[in-house]
């Protein structure tokens, strides 16, 4: 009995709340397979897939079991082990990034001490996170290496120099973020952005909005945005895939459900960065004004509906802007995002420092 | 606590496997495989003594920046393996030598020969004043007080590096036709394009 209080319960605890996560993270990012080609097919006057179930809204599912029934193509010049073990990297490493995102926190008033609504409330939740994106590259690498393909390895290639250089301005970005918020843990952060900030300065304390850090960082959130698209491969920058010049990138010699786990990799990563962005600069699961029925409406929900914002301007970014040139890339990554981020954690430390703005 | 106690073996266990299959596979891809591996594991026993500070500082520094060039280099090279085996026997006596003064050195300390296991100077006063703090906070605490020159000279001394490689291995080449971007983003299609109206039957 002790041994099952010690150790068996905490275990089946713990996997209960990991899958109250990833559930919910697996179905979004199914309907999000969905909602990019709806979207998609609106802005280019199509209608997108409507015959699966209605207004196609089983496509998804019929994708995926589709992806599971196929045959698994191994080609024969691959290094086997190698080149299953890279698109597992990728969906593992998009999936335990989530245990540290603060979902909500109940701070009732007079009631019992505030529960913060996360798995893993660790001191430094930004350098997980940060270390766990910065990890996202040996996927593609692994798998670039691994088939055996020209293709393949060129996009990996390309690929890893992409995300090595973003990754440096992301890293600046989120240091003049958390010299704003005074931790490095993520729930901190996300409370630093209620109770002070330009909505108090002005004196209307309701528009909580203001105090998200979006406002005085806003260089910093356009940037730190624009670094998101390239880490994630994304539009305009997903070069790594160009179908144009490199077929479809590294996962040319992947099928089936080898190559399922890669796009679901990327996908999670696309909403765990949008997450991020939430937590870094849209103020997390606050709601954007200070109402008695918005308050009311719990955080989680504020949370899922700030990161379909960002998911849905990632998307339009898709639909609207032509695939960047690879030295313009590199370009815009060294040449612009690194100085200006890297000036703005000397600029912004010294603001804070001067006004006396500094956290604690 | 047995659990803190099986993933300390755990840990342990994987990464001097892992390091021992670093130096003998025979793929250098798998080399450095391994060695992420080995970072990895060495992460988690940082974590394990409490310093998650630099636990993730490991995994960012080592497996997120180093070991992706490492992986690129190891890569893009052409390597001849027969080549890499007969280096094998040569280098041998030195690898040993450096071994067993590391051994030595490993015995030292934990046989009790040299106190160790408590912090003087200016980290006993910061343990002292924060027992149970962020180690963040105070590794910044120590780092830009008490050790700001010693800091500063490491910083230096990688920006001596960063400056030696970029002079090592920039060259200039000459016929080499570069992009001025300024130029490219300056253009106006009234000096560039020039608008001719064609008679039909007749060409340009």
């Amino acid at each position: 009995m002790e041994f099952f209080n010690a150790y068996v319960w905490p275990t089946i605890e713990i996997i209960f709340w990991i899958l109250v996560i990833i559930v919910p993270i697996i179905l979004g990012m199914a309907y999000l397979t969905y909602a990019e080609r709806k979207i998609i097919g609106a802005v280019q006057l199509r209608k997108g897939p409507n015959v699966v179930g209605w207004f196609g809204l089983l496509q998804p599912i019929a994708d995926g079991l589709k992806l599971l029934t196929k045959e698994t193509i191994i080609p024969s010049g691959a290094n086997r082990v190698i080149f299953v073990i890279a698109p597992m990297t990728t969906f593992v490493l998009a999936m335990i990034a989530w245990a540290v995102v603060p979902f909500g926190y109940s701070d009732v008033s007079g009631g019992p001490e505030p529960e913060k609504w996360v798995l893993a409330d660790i001191n430094v939740g930004i350098l997980y996170l940060f270390a766990i994106s910065s990890l996202g590259v040996y996927g593609i690498i692994m798998a670039g290496w691994a088939s055996n393909s020209k293709y393949a390895f060129l996009g990996a290639l390309r690929s890893a120099a992409q995300m090595v250089s973003y990754e440096v301005s992301i890293g600046f970005i989120m240091i003049t973020v958390l010299l704003a918020a005074g931790s490095l843990n993520l729930t901190e952060i996300v409370l630093a952005q209620k109770n002070h900030g330009i909505a108090h300065m002005i004196g209307v304390p309701e528009l909580t909005f203001l105090n998200w850090f979006w406002i005085p960082l806003f260089p910093m959130f356009v940037i730190f945005f624009i670094s998101v698209l390239a880490e994630t491969n994304r539009h305009p920058f997903d070069l790594p895939e160009a179908e144009a010049e490199l077929v479809s990138g590294y996962n040319v010699e992947y099928s089936a459900f080898i190559f399922a786990m890669f796009f679901l990799g990327e996908y999670i990563n696309m909403i765990l960065m949008s997450a991020m962005t939430v937590v870094l600069f849209m103020g997390g699961w606050l709601p954007p004004l200070d109402v008695s029925w918005l308050n009311w409406i719990p955080g989680p929900i504020w949370f899922a509906g700030k990161v379909a914002f960002c998911l849905l301007i990632f998307i339009l970014a898709r639909a609207a802007l032509p695939r960047y040139r690879y030295d313009q890339l590199m370009r815009l990554g060294w040449k612009i995002f690194l100085p200006t981020s890297l000036f703005a954690v000397v600029a912004v430390a010294g603001v804070l420092l001067s006004f006396g703005w500094l956290p604690k | 606590m047995v659990v803190q106690a099986l993933a300390f073996y755990a840990f342990a266990a994987v990464l001097i496997s892992a390091g021992i299959m670093v130096v003998v596979s025979k793929n250098p891809v798998h080399s450095v495989l391994f060695l992420i591996l080995c970072f990895f594991n060495a992460a988690g026993l940082f974590v394990m003594m409490g310093a998650e500070f630099l636990a993730m500082i490991l995994v960012i520094v080592y497996v997120g920046a180093v070991a992706v060039l490492f992986l690129f280099v190891v890569m893009m090279l052409d390597v001849n393996f027969t080549e890499l085996r007969e280096g094998f026997a040569r280098y041998l006596p030195i690898g040993l030598v450096i071994g067993v003064v590391l051994l030595i050195e490993l015995i030292v300390l934990v046989s009790g020969a040299i106190p160790i296991g408590k912090a003087s100077g200016p980290v006993a006063k910061a343990i002292a004043k924060q027992p149970s703090g962020h180690n963040t906070e105070m590794i910044g605490r120590l780092l830009y007080t008490d050790y700001f020159y010693l800091f500063q000279a490491a910083g230096m001394v990688l920006l001596v590096a960063m400056i030696g490689a970029i002079v090592l291995t920039h060259r200039r080449r000459d016929g080499v036709r570069r992009q001025s971007i300024a130029k490219q983003t300056a253009r106006k299609s009234s000096e560039s394009i020039r608008v001719v109206d064609v008679k039909p039957g007749e060409g340009l």
